[in-house]
């Protein structure tokens, strides 16, 4: 076999941290990783946040980002250690030899230049080619990843464009100067999912036509199984199994491979509608302040009492728009909402402690849910002090059980929230909602930030709690995977409207309208050629594009 | 506390020793400050540390009086400042609406009269003593920090952790002073060095102008006005009280830096 591409050899890479109330100081957060990558070939980096796979990702550029530094190993490209060459080396390597398409273009393109100005800038700094064939290769890159009318679109700013689009855009800027490798860091990861599947074929083709090398860095094996010839699962910034896509996906060695490809294990059996639901939207249209387009038009839906209503829809749906409404933030201009026996008042203003205490809510972000500055148990303690008055050792009785009913255990009541984990901190938000005794709760997104072995503990806990408490869950997700896992009766919305609405097995059981086809065959599935298979057998063009 | 880095030691150590001085001045000060014991602009002696002033008044009990008052009459200024500008910014940021555009317009209109212009026009009608001119300046500085809160504020109270407390039912109070304001103090305590300092130029130069502290009280500033002529003449007196506000500008925010530091990120502060 010829020598490889990228050789990577002992790759330690170390970072500062700063602990709160602690003396700043170093750790490693990848501890000796190896590996090839040939010509040609993609290489998957999966794992989840904290595992250092981007941290190695940007390793093959030389470069750590913010604080991080590269403290030992070898990185080998086209036959050269690029840790020991020099900056001018690594300069001439960067945006020629290895380039990168992060998680978020919105955020990677200047938004004040042309979009042909910035994806031929590095073809053209490097002397690869001059504006004229630059430019000639954009378009027929910008025509290879199926974006419209390929001649013209590089006159666009990046606004002009979808978002789906713009991460296409980003592919060709990256492939402009016809590098030999690419590093993909979480290309899809912020698209909606019937997005992903184009921009993933998209990629997948591009790489294919071009030759290029190329590490595909995700969090998401489904995603990174239609795309990749090898797999690396890494943990912690330690290698934990390496192997050919095929070899991890069906038959993996390792415990933790094992539980990252059979993730979503939960089987929840949907439950009958009750007579009297306990939420019953009807009619609700509404509109934002301001604008001239409603957001939400004649929506009816129910909910009935600890049961599991899902919303499913993708950004721009709705969805959390509805939970809006119905907590009382947007008051509707149309439509009443009947809770608990009684019709709230549309207006937050107009709502009884009672309602509020009845009617909680979880949100997507668990950073920005809590006050940084109040501890665990102010933060759980608070609604039990606001509600039902209790003080001292009482309230501190009650803050522990909800700590450890939500498996937290002693000593979490004085730690602030930067002080926990991205799932504890859901957690706590989650304890807060408890401590109010509601009758329902709103979960917005609540396991969309998260790690998939995490999120599938958040469910599992708010499934056993649902049992415990007889809380109803609104659900509101994009993810169909955490929708069959934990619902009894589905709502899918599309541009404001109920799509498609019913029990869990009616909703997911043919025939499809032609939306939730769309939606339900993007879901990636954990098996080889499924892309293939999902773009051929498409009815309906995604919105995102 | 441990852990202060030198330049905050510096700080911390000329601030204090400002404050004390203002605190026990009756004990410091070696002559009383409005007693005439020498003549007139004697220069440094050994029982003149400081040398005299212009009517032959010991110029080091004139200073270190003079700090108290205006130490003093700043401080005052400034709590006044930051506990109406505050607030109100607060008010203004989580009522949003009319309430915001009422408070902000006022404000507005305040800000486009030249501060200096328009304390001289109140303190000219209105009798001049400490307690207005504490007013009539802590009101007028207070639209600086409404416009700092109120900024501060917007963005805090977009936080799903205020919607929270909306959503529990909380009063608008609550919201200030629980969910907020613990989250806005660094950027106010850093603005609180500079403004502190800004109110001693303030009552300086009021007090310059002779619509400050009245005579025979001493103030910095009133000591410039009184000794100016001697600059003609080679005579520093008039520069004295200068170097004590630098230095004190210096030292005030030096700690001020400090204070921002430890407490700027939220996961935890640097340095």
């Amino acid at each position: 076999m010829s020598d490889p591409l990228v050789k990577v050899r002992g790759l330690k890479i170390g970072a500062t941290v700063y602990p709160p109330g602690e003396k700043p100081h170093d750790i490693e957060i990848v501890h000796g990783v190896d590996f090839d990558l040939q010509k040609g070939k993609v290489l998957g980096l999966i794992g989840e946040s904290g595992a250092g796979k981007s941290t190695i990702g940007l390793a093959t550029m030389a470069y750590g980002r913010g604080g991080v530094e590269i403290t030992g190993g070898e990185v080998w490209v086209n036959g050269r250690d690029i840790l020991k060459t020099g900056l001018r080396d690594v300069r001439r390597l960067r945006g020629s030899e290895v380039t990168y398409v992060s998680q978020s273009a919105a955020a990677s393109f200047n938004p004040a230049k042309k979009i042909m100005e910035q994806v031929t800038e590095a073809a053209i700094r490097h002397n690869k080619f001059n504006r004229k064939e630059a430019e000639a290769r954009a378009v027929e890159l910008f025509a290879k990843l199926g974006l419209p009318e390929p001649e013209t679109i590089g006159n666009r700013y990046p606004h002009q464009v979808s978002g789906g689009q713009l991460q296409r855009c980003m592919t060709a800027l990256a492939l402009c100067p016809e590098p030999d490798l690419v590093v993909f860091d979480e290309p899809t990861t912020a698209l909606d999912v019937t997005t992903q599947i184009d921009v993933l074929a998209a990629i997948k083709e591009a790489i294919r036509d071009t030759g290029v090398a190329a590490l595909y860095i995700t969090h998401d094996l489904a995603v990174v199984a239609q795309v990749s010839d090898h797999i690396m699962v890494l943990r912690m910034g330690d290698m934990v199994e390496y192997g050919t896509t095929d070899q991890i996906i069906n038959s993996p060695q390792e415990e933790y491979t094992q539980a990252l490809v059979s993730v979503r294990s939960i089987k929840h059996i949907e439950k009958d509608p009750t007579p009297e639901p306990v939420l019953s939207v009807r009619n609700i249209t509404a509109r934002y302040p301001g604008t001239h387009f409603d957001v939400l038009h004649d929506v009816t839906v129910d909910l009935h009492p600890g049961q599991t209503l899902a919303v499913v829809g993708e950004s721009g749906s709705g969805k959390s728009t509805l939970a809006r409404v119905i907590t009382g933030l947007l008051p509707p201009s149309d439509g009443t909402i009947d809770f608990a026996g009684r019709t709230l008042s549309a207006g937050l203003g107009g709502r009884s402690r009672e309602d509020l205490r009845e009617l909680q809510m979880i949100y997507q972000m668990a950073d920005t849910a809590m006050n940084p500055r109040q501890t665990v148990g102010t933060i759980i303690g608070r609604p039990l002090e606001f509600y039902f008055g209790l003080r001292g050792r009482e309230k501190q009785k009650r803050i522990q059980e909800l700590l450890d009913e939500i498996e937290l255990g002693e000593g979490f009541q004085d730690r602030y929230p930067a002080e926990l984990s991205g799932g504890q901190k859901q957690r706590v938000c989650i304890a807060r909602a408890l401590a109010a005794k509601p009758k329902m709760i709103i979960c917005d997104e609540v396991t969309s930030a998260l790690d998939p072995l995490v999120a599938d503990g958040i469910l599992k806990l708010l499934l056993d709690l649902q049992k415990i408490e007889d809380v109803a869950y609104l659900f509101i997700t994009h993810d169909l995977a955490t929708v069959r896992a934990i619902a009894d009766s589905i709502a899918v919305m599309y541009q404001g409207k109920v799509q498609r609405y019913g029990s869990k097995t009616e909703v997911l059981s043919p025939p499809f309208d032609d939306y939730t086809d769309l939606l339900l065959s993007s879901v990636p599935e954990m098996k080889l050629g499924w892309l293939e298979e999902v773009i051929a057998h498409r009815k309906m063009e995604s919105a995102g594009n | 506390m441990k852990n202060i880095p030198p330049a905050a030691l510096i700080g911390l150590f000329f601030t204090g020793l400002y404050f004390l001085m203002a605190l026990f001045a009756p004990l410091l000060a070696p002559y009383g400050m409005a007693e005439i014991v020498g003549g007139v602009w004697e220069p440094s002696s050994s029982q003149f540390l400081l040398g005299t002033d212009s009517i032959g008044r010991d110029l080091l009990s004139r200073m270190i009086y003079g700090g108290r008052t205006t130490i003093f009459i700043a401080t005052m200024g400034t709590i006044l400042s930051f506990v109406t500008g505050s607030i109100l910014g607060f008010l203004a940021a989580v009522s949003g609406g009319w309430v915001d555009q009422l408070l902000s317009r006022f404000v507005d209109l305040l800000m486009s009269i030249p501060t200096l212009i328009f304390a001289l026009v109140v303190l000219s009608v209105m009798p001049v003593t400490i307690p207005v001119l504490i007013l009539v300046m802590g009101l007028l500085d207070s639209t600086r920090v409404y416009r700092l809160a109120r900024a501060v504020a917007v963005d805090i109270a977009v936080m799903d952790f205020v919607e929270a407390a909306r959503l529990r039912g909380e009063k608008t109070a609550w919201i200030i002073f629980r969910e907020i304001l613990p989250n806005a103090l660094s950027p106010l305590v850093a603005e609180m060095g500079l403004r502190f300092i800004f109110m001693v130029l303030f009552v300086s130069t009021l007090s310059f102008l002779g619509l400050g502290v009245q005579p025979p009280e001493a103030d910095w500033g009133g000591i410039v006005k009184e000794n100016k002529e001697g600059i003609v003449y080679g005579i520093p007196a008039a520069l004295l009280p200068a170097f004590a506000i630098a230095t004190l500008a210096i030292s005030v925010n030096l700690v001020a830096d400090w204070v921002l530091n430890r407490t700027t990120s939220l996961k935890g502060g640097r340095g």
